[in-house]
């Protein structure tokens, strides 16, 4: 068992350098871009030049991504705020500190002042949304799974099908019309301030719906797949030729059997729900996560997108690694030998 | 033992087997999700063909007049956008694009990702250790963030929506492949392959790939439906192809801004995405119900 | 029906059940009727699609959606069940009548312990608190003679090997002592030495708890010795009831009669007996023929009086024993066989040798997979060697080595002159792949469902040159076909419009298309109902013999393999226990496991003496790090002492052909007294 968590702990790891250095790569991949973005688009080429070799920007690839992974660490301070460069940029808990991502060109702030609050924002939505998605799809999905063809279970193919075919600006447009300006019972947008005269939770409820609407189904029709297979399985016949109920032998039986499969699938709406909001951040102008790293990818403010997409890999890693857990947990065949 | 007797034994058996299993091309005609799928889908198909010979405006023309008031008209049926621009001949002319890159666009990646799938499958070992962690470090990426990232950095336009497709689609489509292959590279057919010397490459393309074929058949439309969904969004983020261009997703971000006035604007282009992706839907749960065995 | 004295436990009246789908309905079961006495054992014997699976679903009223029972009766201890709520099943089901599955493996839980598995039947049916259920379950566990029960209640399903999983259903059966037993092919994929302890078991069990059994079953030797009466089912029809002794006794129906006739025994082989097969095959319920539903198939059958009637009744033939036949006074039973026409003598002259072949997997770190090991016999031209052996013996290993499927890691195979033992398949020349062909096992998977099922047979004579233009190749195609007794439209046929027995025959004609000096035939009639199994056994005995192909025969079948083989060879678990000519082995001195082997061997002949079983303790053990001394000594019924295991035991040479690995001196080997009766005798008309 501890073998197998450090070697999954070991590949965690591995993953997040892999997936952080790519981007790495993709973003940085000319010499130039970074001190341009620094200095924004006025500046002039012989300042651009003059500040890509104090930053020692035009060594090779992996050496600069050392330095950004020794910076991370806290091991280098980072070069971008070294007082000579001129650039102005300070951050208050100093140039070198553990988890130091470094400095945004866009927000003109730490990198950390700006990501861990909008991070927090997306959890709180993807937190709601989640805690909604969780129970209705697995109400839903072993409802319908357990009388396949049933109008419970053509009524949720169809609601479901119809909902994963909506992208979430469309829905969230739809909602728009009707909550917003057809009958004006919630806020057009969730700025997560009270200046509007529209409550906190207020501002939360559209966007949520909007989430809940494009994932729910998706989640309940796996889980209805599962519930099917399992329901279809000679031990659930042994369950009911010993004389048990149909409650008895699904609550008993079928139920633990059917949530293995699923477990990882709930999980994976995790990383979906943290990092895949940006459309909906977007249509409600929430200050959420994913607009972060919208703006960054714009801007082209480097430190920022590469701090969001290691945050972002990390949380993907970390579900998985849960996942796996979990499905050791569920199921006895992987656990004993 | 009579050949006789067993010719006519068979030739019940044969007939009893033409009436109860059909053919899998036909066995899509009893389902009815299926025909609804196909049907939604040949009639963008249709319209985005005939597009350049239909009577409509032109998608870039605008219309000064209508901008005073764009909601649907005797002369513009759907309404114009903000900008004045017949928004159905935006639709149809948008159609074009989206019905060219998306399926183009999922071929790549099923060329690519079968082949990964089939060699990590097949072959095992560290082929497949290679394949599995690569993959695992792309799947790692939530596909939107993918996306975003690669197309801010090397711009939007048809080759790189190709090359996002294919990145962030590939290694899904490889595992289906990988387990479709673990699960029939022990079936006898395969071994009797080997015992007469068939090369590697023959027992993938010709052995094993057509008993593939309907699962990733199934997966590639329902990839299909994904990327539209992905090439509006990335129009309603403004990573999508440049304007003039009618881009779905463009139409509603261009007109989220008079939401609160001309609501009919946005939910027009939002209907079509919509409409297209559910053709693509229930054509795939249609075809997977029609080919359970 | 004849009237019973006793009231029946179960009464099955005139029972008809329909699958309905969307398209049409399918009258699986058209009239049935049977009964099972109090205390009485009784046997449904019949092959695949006979309806028995579906009537035992029937009786316990799960038929699945599209199922459904369209008429008649089934009444069990005065209650009916046909109609019955299912609040009323739910109080029956479990308590009066319990099941035992033919997958064991699959009929349990994967993600419950045992204890919680058998804790409901007591918990439900008896009102026991959980501490109660779980006494009663370590007692009944005792009782079906598991070790251990306390740690068995805790483990999960899949740490149990499937003799344990299989006493394990039969406990959480009869913890609720139900008055009837259903038994779905209960042995059907165990082990024939551990089949032979389960077997033994429910008859113990069956006695003490006085329970009644409904014994379902395409092994017609184990009903003959487990029933009190048998019923033959033909289509969905009884074609024959009676009490066993009488039934394969004097058999009256042509279709029971041809079914003894199918299986091979064990005191005869391919030179004294032809195993006589049905013509045609079972008619599906859509082409049911008027009249008698084997007359088509029938040697008998005579126009007018087998066709005519809607349906022929059942007759009395005797005491307790109806039959489902028009001509059963008239028929003649007499039935000659003709014995093989051998062309030539089998020469000598190895065309393959194996010697010290061994194969070793290494899983994880210290642990050895040791699937072969020591493995040395050799095969002449035209001879067939059989490899017998029990799962794990190695024997389905060595085929893999011998074909290039699997490389052995020491050792030598020699063919005409070279050495292949470590040559995969995709190393060896063109001549050397040609030589060596295989017929695999299962017939649903021997063919790709993508093509054709000329499909690989066309490559076969494409790849190695053997005809050339389609013309040729077309020719030789039909040529094959007809060897194998197929029209020739068959190779345009997909495999899912072929029954097994014509697939298997596919993939003979695939085998034999390039001519190869040695074929490896790994099980290949195990999956097939048992008259196809005696088309085509005698099929490939006639294309071997007139070819003078060798053979290397795989198989669990100890009766097939008498019939069959020319030479035997015994494995277990990676080495060979003993090896000889087919008459040394089947004769008087043997190794103690061909001995249990030879034991566990059912006949439907009545007049053999009944054999004392020998049963083996214990399960097989793993092939992973494998004891010194003897491979069999854990379970051997003749150990002679600690040395059997920390020595390995000396090859002893009983002849020139027949040895034996045993400590045991080979006089001591001598089995005592006669377990095997002499050649069938000619059964007298009536």
């Amino acid at each position: 068992m501890a073998t197998f968590l450090a070697k999954r702990l070991a590949m965690m790891l591995v993953t997040m350098v892999a997936a952080s250095f790519l981007v790495f790569a993709v973003c940085e991949f000319t010499p130039g871009s970074v001190a341009r973005k620094s200095l924004g688009p006025f500046a002039t080429q012989e300042q651009v030049d003059l500040l890509t070799q104090k930053l020692k920007a035009d060594d090779p690839l992996l050496v600069r991504y050392g330095r950004w992974a020794g910076v991370l660490l806290g091991i280098i301070p980072d070069p971008l705020q070294d007082p000579s460069t001129g650039l102005n940029f300070t951050d208050p808990r100093g140039a070198r500190y553990f988890g130091n991502f470094g400095y945004s060109t866009l927000n003109k702030l730490p990198v950390n002042d700006v990501i861990w609050d909008r991070l927090g924002n997306t959890a709180i939505l993807g937190g709601l949304a989640f805690l909604l998605i969780v129970p209705l799809s697995i109400i839903f999905g072993v409802l319908s799974g357990l009388k396949e063809g049933g109008i419970l279970d053509r009524s949720l193919s169809v609601v479901s099908i119809t909902f994963t075919s909506i992208p979430e600006f469309a829905s969230g447009v739809f909602l728009v019309t009707l909550f917003v300006i057809l009958w004006p019972l919630l806020p057009g947008t969730s700025p997560l301030d009270t200046g509007s005269g529209w409550s906190i939770p207020s501002q939360l409820v559209l966007p949520v719906a909007v989430l809940v609407i494009y994932d729910f189904g998706y989640v309940a029709r796996m889980i209805r797949v599962s519930m099917i297979g399992v329901m279809e399985k000679p031990y659930i016949r042994t369950a009911v030729l010993k004389g048990m109920s149909t409650r008895q032998v699904v609550l008993g039986h079928a139920l633990r059997n059917a949530m293995i499969a699923p477990f990882t699938v709930l999980l994976l709406q995790i990383n979906f729900l943290i990092s895949g909001v940006v459309v909906t951040e977007l249509v409600f102008a929430y200050p959420g996560f994913g607009r972060l790293l919208l703006d960054a990818s714009l801007f082209g403010d480097i430190a920022t997108i590469e701090a969001a997409t290691l945050i972002t890999v990390a949380i993907a890693v970390t579900t998985q690694f849960i996942g796996d857990l979990g499905y050791m947990l569920l199921d006895p065949r992987i656990r004993l030998r | 033992m009579s050949v006789l007797t067993e010719q006519s034994g068979t030739e019940a058996r044969a007939a009893s087997a033409k009436i109860i299993k059909r053919r899998q091309w036909t066995r899509i005609l009893r389902s009815r999700t299926a025909m609804i799928g196909l049907f939604i889908v040949t009639f963008w198909v249709l319209a985005a063909l005939l597009a350049p010979i239909l009577p409509l405006y032109s998608p870039t023309e605008q219309d000064v007049m209508a901008m005073a008031d764009p909601t649907p008209s005797a002369t513009h049926w759907l309404g114009t956008d903000i900008l004045g621009r017949d928004q159905l001949s935006r639709l149809i002319f948008g159609a074009r694009t989206v019905l060219m890159v998306a399926p183009l666009s999922v071929a790549v990646a099923m060329i690519v990702g079968i082949t990964m799938g089939m060699l990590a499958g097949y072959y095992g070992g560290w082929i497949d250790a290679v394949i599995s962690r690569f993959s695992d470090v792309i799947l790692a990426f939530p596909v939107l963030v993918l996306y975003v990232i690669l197309i801010a950095n090397i711009g939007p336009s048809i080759i790189n929506i190709v090359i996002a497709t294919t990145i962030a689609s590939a290694p899904g489509i490889g595992r289906i492949t990988r387990g479709l292959v673990l699960g029939l590279k022990h079936q006898e057919y395969i071994a009797a392959a080997r015992l007469r010397g068939e090369s590697t490459l023959f027992i993938m393309l010709v052995e094993l790939l057509p008993n593939c074929r309907s699962m990733l058949i199934v997966d590639a439309c329902l990839r299909i439906g994904y990327t539209i969904i992905t090439i509006g969004i990335l129009g309603f983020l403004g990573l999508g192809l440049p304007p003039p261009n009618p881009d779905w997703g463009g139409m509603v971000k261009e007109s989220t801004t008079v939401l609160n006035v001309w609501p009919l604007m946005s939910l027009v282009p939002s209907f079509a995405i919509v409409s297209l992706v559910l053709g693509f839907n229930l054509l795939a749960d249609g075809l997977r119900e029609a080919w359970k065995p | 029906m004849t009237a019973a004295p006793i009231a029946p436990l179960l009464e099955v009246r005139d029972l008809r059940i329909e699958y309905r789908g969307k398209m049409e309905t399918i009258v699986a079961v058209p009239k049935l009727s049977f009964s099972v006495r109090p205390g009485e054992s009784y046997g449904l014997v019949g092959e695949s699609g006979c309806g028995k699976s579906t009537t035992a679903m029937a009786i316990m009223r799960y038929l699945g959606s599209t199922g459904v029972i369209a008429g008649g009766s089934i009444r069990l201890e005065g209650r009916e069940l046909v109609g019955a709520t299912q609040r009323q099943l739910r109080a029956i089901r479990g308590r009066r009548i319990a099941m035992v599955y033919q997958d064991p493996m699959g009929a349990l839980n994967p993600v419950k312990t045992i204890g919680a598995q058998l804790n409901e039947v007591p918990m439900l049916h008896l009102g026991s608190t959980r501490a109660e259920a779980t006494e009663m379950a370590a007692a009944m566990l005792k009782d079906v003679r598991l070790p251990d029960a306390g740690d068995m209640l805790k483990r999960y399903p899949h740490q149990l090997s499937g003799g344990q999983q299989q006493r394990v259903v039969i406990a959480m059966a009869l913890l609720g002592r139900p008055s009837l037993l259903l038994l779905d092919e209960p042995t059907t994929g165990l082990d024939v030495t551990v089949e032979a302890a389960v077997i033994d078991l429910i008859a113990e069990l069956r006695r003490r708890y006085r329970t009644s059994l409904l014994f379902i079953s395409h092994n017609l030797g184990l009903i003959a010795e487990s029933c009190d009466r048998v019923g033959i089912m033909y289509s969905g029809e009884m074609v024959e009831e009676a009490p066993t002794r009488n039934l394969f006794g004097k058999p009256r129906h042509p279709y029971t009669q041809g079914l003894i006739d199918c299986i091979p025994d064990i005191a005869s082989g391919k030179h004294t007996r032809t195993l006589a097969a049905i013509p045609g095959h079972i008619p599906l319920p859509g082409e049911r023929p008027p009249g008698c539903l084997f007359g088509p198939r029938c040697r008998d059958f005579r126009a007018g009086i087998c066709d005519s009637l809607p349906e022929i009744p059942l007759t009395a033939a005797g005491k307790d024993h109806l039959v489902r036949c028009g001509r059963w006074r008239e028929i003649d039973r007499a039935r000659t066989t003709l014995p093989l026409q051998m062309s030539g003598a089998v020469s000598p002259a190895g065309t393959i040798e194996i010697s010290d072949v061994g194969k070793l997997y290494h899983i994880g770190h210290r642990r050895t997979v040791t699937a072969n090991e020591g493995v040395t016999f050799a095969a002449g031209r035209a001879e067939i060697v059989a490899l017998v052996g029990e799962s794990g013996c190695g024997k389905s290993t060595l085929a893999r080595i011998v074909t290039g499927l699997d490389r052995a890691t020491s050792g030598e195979i020699r063919m005409a002159g070279e050495n292949i033992a470590e040559l995969a398949a995709s190393q060896r020349p063109r001549h050397m792949l040609q030589s060596i062909q295989m017929i695999f096992q299962n017939p649903d998977s021997t063919l790709n469902p993508s093509h054709s099922a000329g499909f690989s047979i066309r490559r076969s004579l494409k790849k190695f040159g053997l005809r050339k233009g389609r013309d040729a190749v077309e020719q030789r195609m039909r040529e094959l076909l007809e060897m194998v007794r197929l029209s020739p439209d068959f190779a345009a046929r997909k495999p899912d419009q072929l029954s097994g027995g014509q697939k298997q025959r596919i993939a003979i004609a695939r085998a034999f298309a390039i001519d190869p000096s040695l074929i490896v035939a790994d099980e290949p009639v195990s999956a097939l109902d048992v008259s196809v199994q005696a088309a085509v056994v005698t099929l490939l005995l006639d294309i071997q013999a007139s070819r003078h192909t060798t053979m290397l025969f795989i198989s669990h079948d100890l009766a097939l393999v008498r019939h069959v083989a020319d030479k035997v060879v015994v494995m277990y678990l990676g080495r060979i226990m003993e090896k000889g000519t087919v008459d040394e082995i089947f004769g008087d001195t043997t190794h103690p496991y061909t001995e249990a082997l030879i034991s566990a061997i059912r006949s439907t002949n009545p007049d053999e003496t009944s054999r004392t079983r020998i049963m083996l303790t214990g399960e097989t053990p793993s092939p992973v790090n494998v004891p010194p001394g003897c491979r069999f000594a854990s379970r051997c019924h003749r150990k002679l002492g600690a040395i059997c295991d920390t020595v390995p035991p000396p090859v002893q040479l009983v002849s020139d052909t027949h040895e034996i690995a045993c400590h045991i001196p080979i006089e001591d080997l001598q089995v005592p007294a006669k377990i095997v009766s002499p050649a069938p005798k000619v059964r007298e008309p009536s």
